[in-house]
């Protein structure tokens, strides 16, 4: 007997198509417009069962392509975006795709895959092909050098922390993400479930573009990391955009980004959430407080379990990813606990991140977690973001230094940047062990973000 | 400077001062270093001439001065 249609668009066909839109840069599809029709040209009956490399540029094809392969493809392989040529490599080495999908007009056939364009225009086909079988999803992980590391999820698995989610009907969603990793993606499947619309952010748009176009095509939720968010304060373009609704994720948030936005937004919820693309959406928090909560430790909400081991944060759930594509990886302990490696320290009952475990600076034997000291920073009110490193040190083996972006309007009136500067220090200095305190704190214009949304943490 | 930063008392400078006794711990030390390659484009505890590692306060300063000449 052949199994019922799970697939995303069976989903979406159960919740009003209506006026629901997906928006990319300069083009609007209906969801309407998708009935009947694909976006992928030449067939997809080609692609039934088969392993299919989504290689493409925009997040509106990426998002029409998935609509239509989904539960006809055996296996759908997200290339992240921005990858390099050697990663790429990598990564079809490693999936072994049948087909490429892409939106390059002249795409070169790579490693010699049959090629099906897919544009922004769907075009009327007569009928979507029967439904096949539950695809794999086949996602990356979002370090941003080496081999990307290909995670196992399916729609359920993908779909399944957002089942108990609150029902937001009619709400636009966008997010600072791309959608072709975990934190992005959910966000889509959630617009698209909830009954949503969504806005796509845009590889290289200016960040005030893309709230104006945001705000413009009436976002309501909208997420990205704290420092897309420092990024988007500092823009300007914030105070002409009313969201109901602002999260963060991908990175801690710290006090100073919360208290900000929540000014910034005062109609908006603002929350924080934990999630990573092995162990998928975790926990949400709302209390407008940095960390979370130690009596989550006790909690099994929605499945999911968390504990610290090592000083680290691992969880347990039904959302977790089922497994690394490469066997000789391993996503989780004998326990079933995937370790997130991100360090966590308990004050006054609640847990705060205190960094990666792999990020430490090790000032002569003593580690320093970057976070700590960009939370000291930040708290100054003339900085807007600024990020932590290491500095070699023929001494010590590294020093710590800071990298700060300052308010300009802090800079226009007396204060110079050396008695901002000053303070930031004695701040650090009051508030931080000796070593922890930078010795060198320099004013930059910006500060690089990865693909992925969260800071570049290259050493000097 | 840095020593007042750190709240550490130094003690008179000569050259027969041992580094060790100069009131300045490793972390200051490695700032100073630092401070001085920024301010003279100078590391000498970098580059290969390094054979070993200054004691003196005198030691240390022979070292910048080699380095620069």
């Amino acid at each position: 007997m052949k199994p019922p249609d799970s697939s995303l668009w069976a989903e979406i066909a159960l919740t009003s198509p209506a006026e629901r839109f997906l928006a990319g840069s300069g083009r609007l599809v209906l969801l309407r417009e998708l009935a009947g029709a694909a976006a992928i040209e030449g067939g997809l009956e080609r692609c039934r069962g088969k392993g299919v490399l989504l290689h493409m540029s925009g997040q509106l094809a990426c998002a029409l392509a998935l609509l239509d392969l989904d539960g006809i493809a055996g296996r759908l392989i997200l290339c992240p975006p921005g990858i390099s040529p050697a990663q790429l490599d990598a990564i079809i080495d490693d999936t072994r795709p049948d087909m490429l999908v892409t939106d390059e007009p002249a795409a070169p056939g790579m490693a010699g895959l049959p090629v099906l364009h897919c544009g922004t225009a769907p075009r009327e086909t007569g009928g979507r092909p029967a439904y096949h079988a539950a695809s794999q999803w086949l996602l990356f992980t979002s370090g941003t050098t080496g081999r990307p590391k290909a995670v196992v999820h399916d729609l359920a698995s993908l779909t399944a922390p957002l089942r108990g989610a609150a029902q937001f009907p009619r709400a636009v969603w966008s997010t600072f993400y791309d959608i072709r990793r975990y934190g992005g993606l959910t966000i889509f499947l959630r617009a698209l479930l909830s009954g949503g619309s969504m806005v796509f952010s845009q590889a290289g748009e200016a960040v005030a573009e893309f709230l104006r176009r945001a705000g413009a095509a009436g976002v309501t939720h909208i997420s990205g990391t704290p420092s897309h968010w420092r990024q988007a304060l500092m823009s300007g373009a914030a105070e002409t955009f009313r969201p109901d609704y602002v999260r963060m994720s991908g990175e801690p948030a710290d006090q100073a980004i919360l208290d900000m936005l929540q000014s910034a937004f005062p109609a908006a919820r603002v929350s924080h959430a934990f999630a990573s693309t092995e162990a998928g959406v975790a926990f949400d928090v709302q209390d407008g407080l940095a960390g979370f909560p130690a009596s989550l430790l006790e909690q099994q909400s929605g499945g999911v379990e968390l504990k610290i081991e090592n000083e680290t944060l691992r969880i347990r759930s039904a959302r977790t990813a089922a497994q690394y594509l490469r066997d000789d990886l391993r996503l989780h302990g004998e326990d079933g606990f995937v370790d997130t490696g991100d360090v966590v320290a308990l004050r006054d009952g609640r847990y705060h991140f205190i960094g990666r475990r792999e990020g430490v600076i090790n000032v002569g034997g003593m580690k320093i977690h970057p976070e700590e000291v960009e939370a000291v920073i930040n708290r100054h009110p003339a900085v807007r973001m600024s990020v932590v490193r290491g500095r070699p040190s023929p001494i010590t083996g590294a020093l710590v230094v800071a990298d700060v972006v300052i308010r300009p309007e802090w800079l226009a009136g007396p204060g110079s940047f050396e008695t901002i500067r000053d303070e930031i220090l004695a701040r650090c200095r009051d508030a931080l062990a000796a070593h922890k305190v930078p010795v060198q704190l320099r004013r930059v214009a910006s500060l690089d973000l990865a693909a992925s949304g969260k800071l570049l943490r290259s050493d000097a | 400077m840095i020593a007042a930063l750190h709240k550490k008392p130094l003690a008179p400078l000569k050259d027969d001062l041992a580094l060790a006794a100069s009131g300045l711990d490793s972390l200051c030390i490695a700032m100073l270093v630092a401070a001085l390659d920024d301010e003279l484009d100078l590391d000498p505890f970098s580059g290969r001439s390094l054979t070993s590692f200054p004691v003196s306060l005198g030691d240390f300063i022979r070292l910048y001065e080699h380095e620069a000449a």
